[in-house]
């Protein structure tokens, strides 16, 4: 198990670093039609061909996953933030308000997600700038990712509440933010990187989905989401199978994030 | 008797927030009360000011809110922007496709996904385990639309892929909950006086993990109507998951936000029934 850990985080380590140079593999970016060649088929120029429009898809890929690369993390980020805000607050204060708070973390936790989603996108305005509205779909999704974690950290917290640990600084008069700051954030420090882990897989599969939808990063700036359309084309015949190339490195970097950051089960 | 009045506020207190995150968003979304006679040089200031107090633009928000909630009170959904249809009538449409295709999926989900975790836990055979492990970790991997898409070119039933979308959370939470009931000490006492797989099975693991099951399967409506939102999209199916979709796409906000309050409140529906369904009786908890 170590070792296809160790072979996981390697593999996810040459993707971030295929597209942190993405400037470099392919200098001539991700919105350069060859308008000569469009739809062409892997050749030693276009190593992935080109789409309908001309551009590079190998290009495209590599500042496609860079976008879901690094905007997947800031949403976890974000979504973790609020959920230990949250939920950290309703097991740290107990009582009435940790039941207030819990009870409209299940409220939100019950409703539809992706029907919110896109309910939340389609308030955007038409307008707006690709870039824009590629931190847009990311913040959207890490505003509405915290309910599952939240209830997670909250349990944490109430247990350390309660724990001799916790008690013994109470009973020595430690002050309530400095109780939260030195004994209780550290301790719940495992928990929120577990949670922040477990996210970015799931963010990065419903940016894929919402562009599939058409709902997602705006044109021309690339994402998984808006590669995967392509796909749509082997319905109506006349694809090549090198389309497949971006499922197959999204298959394989979410089933990485799995294998390196997820637990191993407990019943096996 | 508590649980259910529990569950009745917790569907009335949905309702109302619901009502009211509806209202606002509609109210404040942009554009709300505008129309094309807006562009209409022709007519003078007093009449646009006549056709916006019409349109009710400028009402406050509590008063709009009370306004749709007397509307919703008497079943009058509005009026969907992009079709200009009721959506009382386009909800009434499409549902019972989409009814049909969750109910398709989660049959085929719970088959698949209780099935194969019951074989990998009872059969202890490892090849069958990693086997089931596998084709759980590669779906769950794989998004919802690719999934449909995947259906469509292979010509299977689009319903199923709402199933194949649902069943890897089932398999992997079944198989962790089965995994634990075959590990305990009665069933393991079971077993070594020599009783039979079947009857370990049927007498001593499933009452153990029928209630978190039926928990699972509260939650589990909740994400077969999640996934048919793609599916329905994907596979050309005239549900509202699909209508939610053009929705989207056409920003009728009205419309979206009354399809995710039915949605919302069918999943509390089911997890409350999944909760009522699932509490131990006097017998058991004396």
């Amino acid at each position: 198990m170590k070792r296809i850990r160790t072979a996981s985080i390697l593999f996810l380590l040459a993707v971030a670093l295929a597209c942190g140079f993405a400037d470099l593999i392919a200098p001539n970016g991700y919105a350069r039609q060859y308008r000569d060649a469009p739809e062409a088929a892997c050749s030693r120029q276009h190593w992935l061909g080109t789409d309908d429009l001309g551009r590079d898809r190998f290009a495209r890929l590599l500042y496609g996953t860079r976008v879901s690369l690094t905007l997947a993390p800031a949403a976890a980020l974000l979504s973790t933030l609020l959920a230990a805000l949250i939920g950290g607050s309703a097991g740290f204060a107990g009582g009435w308000f940790a039941t207030l708070v819990m009870s409209a973390t299940d409220l939100v936790l019950s409703l539809p997600w992706f029907f919110l989603l896109i309910t939340v996108r389609a308030l955007l305005p038409l307008n707006v700038d690709p870039r824009a509205s590629v931190a847009l779909t990311f913040a959207l999704l890490g505003c509405l990712g915290w309910a599952g974690a939240a209830r997670v950290i909250c349990a944490d917290a109430r247990s350390l509440r309660s724990s001799d640990m916790i008690l013994l600084a109470r009973a020595s008069g430690i002050p309530p933010i400095r109780l939260l700051m030195r004994h209780l954030l550290p301790n719940l420090k495992p928990v929120l990187y577990a949670q922040f882990w477990i996210s970015i897989p799931v963010f990065i599969l419903a940016e894929a989905n919402l562009g599939m939808l058409g709902l997602g990063v705006a044109e021309p700036l690339p994402s998984w989401g808006s590669l995967l359309r392509e796909l749509e084309s082997f319905t109506t015949g006349g694809a090549g199978p090198w389309q497949f190339a971006p499922l197959i490195l999204l298959v394989a970097t979410i089933s990485c994030f799995h294998l390196a950051f997820e637990k191993e089960d407990q019943w096996a | 008797m508590r649980r259910l009045v529990k569950h009745a506020v917790r569907l009335m207190i949905t309702l109302l927030l619901g009502g009211f995150l509806s209202a606002t968003l509609v109210r404040l979304a942009p554009g709300y009360g505008a129309g094309e006679e807006d562009l209409d040089s022709r007519l003078s200031g007093e009449s646009h000011a006549a056709l916006r107090q019409a349109r009710g633009r400028e009402e406050s928000l509590p008063r709009y809110y009370l306004r749709y909630l007397e509307r919703l009170m008497h079943g009058d959904l509005g009026e969907s922007l992009g079709t200009h249809e009721s959506v009382r009538q386009l909800l009434a449409d499409r549902f019972p496709e989409t009814f049909a295709t969750v109910t398709a999926g989660l049959a085929f989900a719970w088959t698949l996904g209780l099935g194969l975790a019951l074989l990998a836990v009872a059969s202890r055979c490892a090849v069958m385990q990693s086997a089931a492990n596998l084709a759980a970790a590669v779906v769950i991997c794989i998004p919802a639309a690719v999934l449909a898409l995947l259906f469509v070119m292979a010509r299977a039933p689009g319903r199923l892929a709402v199933g194949v979308i649902v069943f890897p959370k089932l398999y992997q939470y079944a198989r962790n909950l089965l995994g634990r009931s075959f590990a305990l000490p009665h069933v393991l006492t079971a077993r070594a006086k020599g009783l039979t797989s079947l009857r370990i099975l049927v007498w001593h693991v499933l009452p153990v993990s029928a209630r978190p099951l039926l928990a699972l399967a509260g939650v589990s409506v909740c994400t077969a109507f999640a996934a048919a939102i793609p599916v329905e999209v994907v596979c050309d199916l005239p549900g509202i998951g699909q209508l939610a979709w053009k929705a989207a796409l056409s920003r009728d906000l009205g419309l979206l936000v009354n399809l995710t309050m039915l949605v919302t409140l069918i999943a509390l529906a089911a997890n409350a029934a999944a909760d009522l369904l699932g509490q131990p009786t006097r017998t058991e908890r004396s």
